[in-house]
């Protein structure tokens, strides 16, 4: 590799990571606009036009609150968790294609940080890692509602992830490959995975609210039950890394449930629209629609946030084990079946 | 027992049927009843800039009044104090001196006329003692302030501007 692909390399991570950030930073925003207009309110509307700015308030509130480390919390995993949290959260855009190959002159520009062959697995492990956060912060805090939310997340991360690794194997059977790369390739035009495979997408989906806490799937956090869940005794920017992770893992997710189901950034008369845009503007208008899916999927996250009430604890353990387990395997069958003898 | 009304209904449970236990039918036309509401307009009123209507009883901030020559009516009687419930109303009388005639209708008024709206439940019971229709609740909502000493209330801020020449 030469020193320009580095340099083009590192200034597409610092795109990205820049990115996802930001989109964090709004979504908390949009979160509450959203949450807003669904009961029929305004929202926030004071810092600047139409609330602009009021991540960057809310940002710089979280900055000047006072730090406290419980006296009896385990210090050093104290302050590991938020940041193994948003760590892990940050990783997994590594291999998200963001669209084609760009053309700038001579040079071809690949949207992607990373191109490895097990792009899936990769984006698994880092979202098991992704409940090492929550676990060590509500473990290290010394405090039994934190406690208690850090088992249930552990338990539930490990559930919902058997059933989103099954429905995965399904797509895997028709795609034959873990590259993202190649998958996001496959779907060219309208060939979305998500009509060859509608029943894997709305499991990965539910283990995709599951994974990333939220409801109605959000018992880690479980306000009437458990005060603060795992971040009870979390106080300023440590607090704000925890909120931010979750945000951050809506947005990856989002953009892997886009690139696996909806196609990434293909979308139906892209060849068109490449011939006469030409190989620089046609790639940018991909990813363009690949981040307007992934707004939907954030869009349909908050969405369903503000629609449904959360699970008991042992309804959830009932919809993770009895209910979708059972499904993705018959999934798997189905597509077998299908696959082999249609 | 038999029941004292027959307002008494038996309900019945049944067990979920295959599409209710299914979640998803419900969670869709959970989710369509909100995006109904997504669209529909909000019902805040963004307080200082708006104001919303209020009723024509309406009891806000007091006011002193001036009579159609702009002299104060209020001659310190003492019977709206007298009135108060919460004992809001404190005054100091003094009497009319000559050459204060186009300030005062009386020979007496209310050199010190304090209200203090912490304690004050807008209930209109000096109003309706007032014999000399010196006082009203008309004003608007009493502002919030950060010192208690702000919310007493004295002349200059109880008595109506004066008219213009």
């Amino acid at each position: 590799m030469e020193l320009a692909d580095i340099i083009v390399k590192f200034i597409l991570v610092v795109i990205i990571f820049a990115i996802s950030l930001v989109i964090a930073m709004y979504s908390t925003y949009a979160e509450r606009k959203i949450a807003a207009f669904f009961q029929d309110r305004i929202g926030p509307n004071r810092a600047g036009p139409w609330g602009i700015l009021q991540p960057l308030c809310d940002g710089a509130k979280m900055f000047l609150k006072e730090e406290i480390i419980p006296t009896n919390a385990s210090a050093f995993l104290f302050i590991a968790g938020p940041s193994l949290a948003i760590l892990t959260a940050c990783l997994g855009s590594a291999v998200i294609p963001w669209g084609q190959d760009i053309q700038i002159g001579s040079r071809v520009i690949v949207l992607q940080v990373a191109d490895i062959n097990v792009g899936i697995l990769y984006i698994f492990g880092v979202v098991s890692l992704g409940v090492y956060g929550v676990m060590i912060g509500g473990w290290a805090s010394n405090n039994k509602y934190s406690l208690l939310g850090a088992i249930r997340a552990a338990s539930q991360n490990i559930s919902y992830e058997i059933s989103m690794g099954l429905s995965i194997i399904a797509l895997l059977m028709l795609t034959g490959t873990l590259s993202l790369r190649e998958l996001a390739a496959q779907q060219h035009s309208w060939h979305w995975n998500v009509l060859r495979q509608p029943l894997g997408f709305l499991l990965f989906i539910v283990c995709a609210f599951a994974e990333t806490n939220r409801t109605p799937f959000d018992l880690p956090e479980c306000e009437t039950e458990l005060v603060g869940g795992y971040h009870t005794e979390y106080s300023s920017m440590k607090l704000g890394f925890y909120l931010f992770a979750e945000y951050i893992n809506m947005f990856v997710s989002s953009a892997v449930m886009a690139t696996l189901y909806w196609g990434g950034y293909n979308y139906p008369g892209m060849d068109w629209v490449a011939l006469h845009t030409g190989p620089t503007v046609g790639p940018l208008i991909g990813v363009a629609i690949l981040f307007a899916k992934i707004f939907l999927f954030i869009f349909f996250f908050m969405w369903v946030r503000w629609t449904i009430p959360r699970f008991r604890y042992d309804q959830l353990m009932d919809l993770g084990w009895k209910v979708l387990i059972p499904l993705a395997i018959a999934n798997i069958v189905l597509t077998g079946l299908i696959s082999n003898y249609l | 027992m038999e029941s004292l009304s027959n307002k008494r209904k038996l309900i019945e449970s049944k067990p979920l049927n295959f599409w209710e236990r299914a979640y998803l039918p419900a969670i869709i036309s959970g989710l369509s009843i909100t995006m109904k509401h997504f669209f529909r307009k909000p019902v805040t009123i963004s307080y200082p800039e708006e104001k919303r209507e209020f009723s024509e009883n309406f009891r806000g901030m007091h006011s002193l009044k001036r009579d159609e020559n702009g002299k104060e009516r209020c001659t310190a009687c003492g019977l709206c104090a007298l009135s108060c419930p919460a004992e809001a109303i404190t005054m100091t009388a003094a009497e009319r001196q000559k050459g204060e005639e186009h300030l005062y209708r009386e020979e007496k008024y209310a050199a010190v006329y304090e209200i203090n709206m912490l304690r004050c439940i807008f209930c209109g019971l000096c109003e309706e003692a007032c014999p000399k229709e010196a006082i009203y609740l008309d004003g608007d909502i009493v502002p919030a302030d950060y010192l208690r000493k702000d919310f007493i209330y004295g002349k200059d801020k109880l008595v109506e501007a004066p008219l213009n020449q």
